[in-house]
């Protein structure tokens, strides 16, 4: 009787080494560094995140020949790097050509992207302004934003792509 | 132990294996009379001297350097490219980590661990980061699985079959053993808000990839992975640590992850507009396309090799794998898709993860197509290419899986083609 006591108890005294939740919480209260600017790079198509600033295609056509004609050919019809304009309503024809003005559904992705990845030597090393000037200039190449016109944070999500209503969400119906 | 104090005990252990030579040599007469080697002067080199030193971590023998990921990537650009896993040159299931195929957008981040967070916000109760040292606290798990980019396979869009050995053709896909945390304990411990249906994941390269996941994904079988077959990811697979969601399309298990930023909506990024999507015959683009579905590829015999004997037996071996289970059949035709015949499936067969098949073939030199033909567990059939592009178009550049041929010639030749 005493032996069965002194094993049950034993039992008891082992098990109280392992913990009843499976393990502890050690994520640090981060309110603050979710405002930073750092963690704040994705913008939306409603325009979240899209900084303050302003620029023109006159200034972004002489950007583009500085920091992006050496990859993406001069007037950005492509070279080793993909072309970035033209070919607007070749989807459907027998070589379509799937450039940032014929293919891509949203103005806000193209300033996302330069702002995150280019020019790929130098990521991150535009101002607002700069990154507004180059998506003024390639938008304005097929007549998407009229040439004189200045983006900015307000006007920029207001664009309508040619190609905005292309795509077919396979998610979730076929996933 | 020192250097000093090794050689000391070196010398100690030569010293008393002389003494021990002489001690021999007189209680065995028959050594004492020995005046040539007992042993034929034939035997390998490697046998009659000492081996080559211990060493801290071990790399692959020299004899075998020419087993390499295949790299092609923008020469105005060296970050920006893809390396092939070269599948033709390797057996079982479990990629070496020093081949795993890579594709970078701005080449390999070499991060500091110290100064890497992982930040978890937007909709969630409490935004919280987590450093590296506190998630190698977390309970983990280990998952096989597959990895495969949506672009691989690609050349298979041209009109003409490309001549590359079958890694370099097909080998953006790789299987590994990933060792992570579940990515709902994290998520979990920040609180999900009720309107969160997506994931906004961003990498910390110079590419910043970003993308979006459904938090269903995330919240189902998706890690965080901080090891890969047994050891710390390596930087060209996101250390210090990446998402891997199994199954679905290499983009979103991203690499070098700092941030999961959870939204009503998906952010319409590069990666899940411009790229990664299917363009149709009739100019739409399937988009969200996720999963990788099923495939399969014969590694041996493939271009690159060739038959040597007529008649004579050859294994045919290759690898399957699906997105949305476990692999249930591999078929092999040697007439170019008129009959087929079961392959033997090496267990264990895991879900989404390689499954190795194989079948003897006896060839007599008569003209054949090999190929194989996967079925998954849900009943979903690997196409034809001909039936791809009948569903898909000609330019859907993306998420090719269709049958792959490879033509033996009557001289035991291999090359890739598409069919009779």
């Amino acid at each position: 009787m005493f032996m069965v006591f002194r094993a049950s108890l034993l039992l008891l005294l082992s098990q109280a080494c392992f913990a009843v939740d499976s393990h502890q919480l050690l994520g640090n209260d981060a309110n603050e560094l979710s405002q930073q600017s750092q963690f704040n790079l994705t913008i939306t198509p409603d325009g979240k995140g899209l900084p303050v600033g302003k620029g023109s295609a006159a200034q972004g056509a002489k950007l583009f020949y500085q920091k992006c004609s050496s990859c993406h050919g001069p007037g950005a019809i492509g070279a080793s790097a993909e072309p970035l304009v033209g070919e607007v309503g070749s989807l459907n024809s027998t070589y379509p050509e799937k450039t940032v003005n014929s293919y891509w559904p949203y103005a806000t992705s193209l300033f996302d992207y330069i702002r995150r990845a280019m020019p790929i030597n130098a990521p991150f090393s535009l101002t607002p302004d700069q990154v507004y000037s180059l998506s003024a200039y390639i938008l304005s190449q097929d007549g998407i934003i009229p040439i004189d016109i200045e983006l900015n944070e307000e006007s920029l999500p207001k664009i309508i792509m040619p190609n905005r209503d292309g795509f077919i969400s396979f998610y979730p119906d076929k996933n | 132990m020192s250097e000093d104090s090794t050689q000391s005990r070196r010398q100690f252990l030569q010293k008393t294996a002389l003494g021990g030579a002489f001690a021999g040599s007189f209680s065995l007469p028959i050594l004492a009379n020995a005046d040539k080697l007992e042993l034929p002067d034939n035997l390998p080199h490697w046998m009659r001297v000492p081996g080559a030193d211990f060493s801290n971590y071990g790399q692959p023998s020299s004899h075998e350097q020419q087993i390499i990921r295949w790299i092609s990537a923008n020469p105005d650009a060296l970050g920006n490219g893809v390396s092939w896993t070269p599948l033709h040159a390797l057996q079982g299931t479990i990629t070496p980590n020093g081949l795993h195929f890579e594709r970078h957008h701005n080449g390999v981040p070499q991060i500091d661990p110290t100064q890497h967070i992982l930040l978890i916000d937007g909709l969630v109760d409490r935004p919280l980061s987590f450093d590296v040292k506190s998630l190698m606290r977390y309970p983990m798990v280990s998952r096989t699985c597959f990895i495969e980019c949506g672009g691989n396979s690609n050349s298979g869009w041209r009109s003409n079959p490309i001549q590359s050995q079958a890694g370099y053709a097909h080998g953006l896909v790789s299987n590994a053993e990933w060792t992570g945390i579940p990515l709902k304990l994290l998520l979990e411990e920040a609180g999900i808000k009720p309107s969160a249906k997506w994931v906004i994941a961003e990498g910390a390269d110079a590419a910043a990839l970003n993308i979006s996941i459904p938090i269903e994904k995330l919240l189902d079988d998706a890690l965080l992975a901080l090891y890969q077959n047994g050891e710390r990811l390596r930087p060209e697979n996101g250390y210090p640590m990446r998402l891997v969601l199994p199954g679905w399309e290499g983009v979103l298990n991203v690499k070098w992850l700092r941030q999961l930023r959870l939204s009503e909506q998906p952010a319409m990024t590069r990666d899940e507009t411009s790229q990664y999507t299917d363009l149709l015959a009739d100019g739409k683009a399937r988009q969200f396309s996720f999963i990788n579905e099923a495939k399969s590829l014969i590694t041996t015999p493939s271009l690159g090799m060739m038959l040597p004997d007529n008649p004579g037996i050859y294994q045919i071996s290759g690898l399957a794998w699906s997105g949305r289970g476990k692999i249930a059949r591999v078929e092999i035709s040697t007439d170019g898709g008129d009959s087929w015949v079961d392959a033997e499936l090496q267990g264990p067969i895991l879900d989404k993860a390689f499954t190795r098949f194989n079948l003897a073939w006896k060839w007599q030199g008569e003209y054949a197509i090999l190929q194989s033909r996967a079925t998954d567990d849900s009943g979903y059939v690997q196409p034809t290419r001909e039936a791809l592009i009948t569903n898909r178009g000609k330019h859907g550049f993306f998420h090719y899986n269709a049958i792959i041929s490879w033509e033996i010639t009557e001289e035991g030749d291999i090359n890739h083609v598409y069919g009779f």
